[in-house]
């Protein structure tokens, strides 16, 4: 077993998603067998192998990092749950 | 009334014999007669006809006038909502349109509405969505089959011939696998040749749009028109897009196919490999040599994608917290609460068990033993397909493990799911682009595809052999 009921609902924690009991089990036993399953990999020898981090074949265009005038905050408002004055507003966070 | 190709429905148009409010009018209404299959998450007659008012106006010789397109709910879309099968987006309205989606739009296409998909793109069988379950078209009544996933709706959509197009986009197969299931043609290009921008993002180092179309030559027009060069995507190909459609060549004397044997897997049904054989024959008989060649890391394929994808997916899901866009839980009593209960409102099952997956996979005293070796092994897959490509210049393998499965099929165990994309996975690791056409049936009748992949941009040998071997069906 990788992981226990404390390192899922660490895990969780870390990504900000509440987990029932019920579910912590569920994931628990779900991922163990993942993890399991990827154990795999290290039947693989990767000595000296370069981690493939962009699969593009061709070099990563750039571009002249230019100031560009946008004024889209209205537009950028607009999705959001709840705002206040031209900000996101969230609930109390200094008392 | 049924049109087989953009072609034949350009010309229509073209000499007056039909006007694209008739066009419209006939989706529309084939649309409404197939509700049931729940292929469109979001259908709108008035939007519709707003685009036929401009669509009129525009010169015939805008290559994709009038042309129906369905669009997979992840591209963003200005004028219809954009939920990407989550409940998390299920008010979101971009201010912004897609590139491939404005690319198209260019061209005089007319969107008939979103589709159906799996949560964020994370499934094999479109039924991880917050919308309910797509239904395969080819299903008879009263036994429903899964339309493959993730691009599931939009594989359906064209099956169904509620359109004559369908974009879709491709992680591990989400473009490759669904056509299959569906019978219909559906290709996933090289990585980079369709910039990702306005695609509501799942692991960016594999997410690739493409389409899905009737026929192998409108595949090869739509590919060209959604393809090009965006700064706004750094990965983007800046790579000139040739004229796919009238190059198409039948001719595949000489060309060398590689036929993997690590793509022969105990447990594949006999009519799998049947039908691999006969493509294998024809393409032999039409002039083209087979040979057989070793992609040795195929089997960690699975493993390093299950690895990969989810870590990206956990970061780029990172962005759904309630505050600037989505869903927002009520009653929250902290910040920390809201995104808490915000993200496990929001996120159905699968979506979760990947981003928990990532998350672990990424932390600390972890990221060596997973993510960097995963990355390792990636590299060797990649460099399996580079030495295959100085031997042959085709790659022909079966698509998916089987035909379109029950759609109430249990699907408790995730390893069993994920197996559905044990022949996509490798050249999606890899970059490389593949395409998948309908090519023979099991013994039920259900259609099989066949996968033809290639070396990075070179979607016209490619689309080549598809059209050669499409042949053996007309």
């Amino acid at each position: 077993m990788k992981l226990n009921t404390n390192t899922i609902n660490k895990i969780a924690k870390l990504a900000r998603i509440r987990l029932s009991e019920k579910e912590a089990d569920e994931f628990l036993k779900d991922i163990n067998s993942i993890l399991d399953w990827v154990e795999q990999l290290n039947e693989v020898n990767t000595d000296n192998v370069e981690p493939l981090t962009n699969i593009s074949s061709s070099a990563l265009t750039k571009r002249r990092d230019e100031n560009q005038d946008i004024n889209s905050s209205d537009e950028i408002l607009q999705n959001s749950p709840d705002k206040l004055e031209g900000y996101f507003a969230v609930p109390k966070v200094v008392e | 009334m049924e049109f087989q190709s953009i072609s034949q429905l350009k010309l229509l148009l073209d000499d007056n014999k039909i006007s694209v409010k008739e066009i419209a009018q006939t989706y529309i209404k084939k649309i409404k007669e197939k509700k049931d299959l729940n292929i469109f998450i979001y259908f709108n007659e008035d939007k519709i006809y707003d685009q036929v008012k401009l669509i009129e106006k525009i010169s015939n010789d805008n290559s994709l006038k009038g042309i129906p397109i369905a669009v997979k709910d992840l591209f963003c879309t200005k004028n219809m909502p954009t939920t990407a099968g989550s409940k998390i987006l299920e008010n979101f309205n971009p201010t912004y349109e897609s590139f491939v989606t404005q690319k198209l739009i260019n061209q005089g296409s007319m969107f008939v509405g979103k589709t159906n998909l799996d949560e964020f793109a994370m499934g094999s069988a479109t039924n991880t969505s917050y919308f309910g379950d797509t239904i395969n078209p080819l299903s008879n009544e009263g036994s429903p089959l899964a339309p493959g996933g993730s691009s599931g709706g939009s594989a359906a959509a064209v099956a169904a011939d509620l359109c004559l197009g369908a974009t879709g986009t491709d992680t591990g197969g989400s473009i490759r696998q669904p056509a299959s299931f569906c019978g219909v043609v559906g290709i996933k290009p090289t990585y980079g040749i369709c910039s990702r921008w306005g695609i509501v993002a799942f692991a960016s180092s594999l997410d690739q749009a493409g389409i899905f179309s009737k026929n192998v030559t409108d595949a090869s027009i739509l590919l060209k028109e959604m393809a090009g060069h965006d700064l706004r995507d750094s990965t983007s190909s800046n790579v000139k897009i040739p004229n796919f459609s009238e190059n198409l060549n039948i001719d595949l004397k000489g060309k060398k196919i590689g036929i993997p044997k690590e793509y022969t897997i105990d447990g594949i049904s006999d009519e799998i490999n049947e039908v691999w054989e006969q493509a294998i024959k024809s393409l032999e008989q039409k002039g083209a040599i087979i040979e057989h060649i070793s992609l040795p890391h195929t089997k960690y394929a699975l493993p390093t994608y299950y690895i990969i994808a989810p870590a990206e997916a956990s970061s780029n899901l990172a962005r759904y917290d309630g505050v600037k866009y989505g869903h927002r839980a009520e009653n929250a009593k902290s910040l920390d609460d809201m995104y808490e209960l915000t993200r496990s409102e929001g996120f159905g099952k699968e979506v979760k068990r990947r981003i928990l997956i990532g998350t672990y996979v990424l932390s600390a005293g972890y990221y060596d033993a997973y993510y960097l070796k995963a990355q390792k092994v990636r590299k060797l897959i990649a460099d399996d397909f580079v030495k295959a490509f100085k031997e042959c210049d085709l790659i022909l393998t079966p698509t998916a493990p089987s035909a379109a499965f029950p759609l109430n099929e249990k699907q408790d165990d995730p390893i069993k799911m994920y197996l559905n994309d044990v022949f996509t996975v490798p050249a999606s690791l890899a970059g490389i682009p593949g395409i998948s056409i309908p090519y023979g049936k099991d013994k039920n009748g259900l259609p099989l595809g066949i996968q033809l992949l290639s070396k990075h941009f070179n979607e016209q040998e490619i689309f080549n052999a598809a059209f050669a071997l499409e042949k053996d069906y007309e």
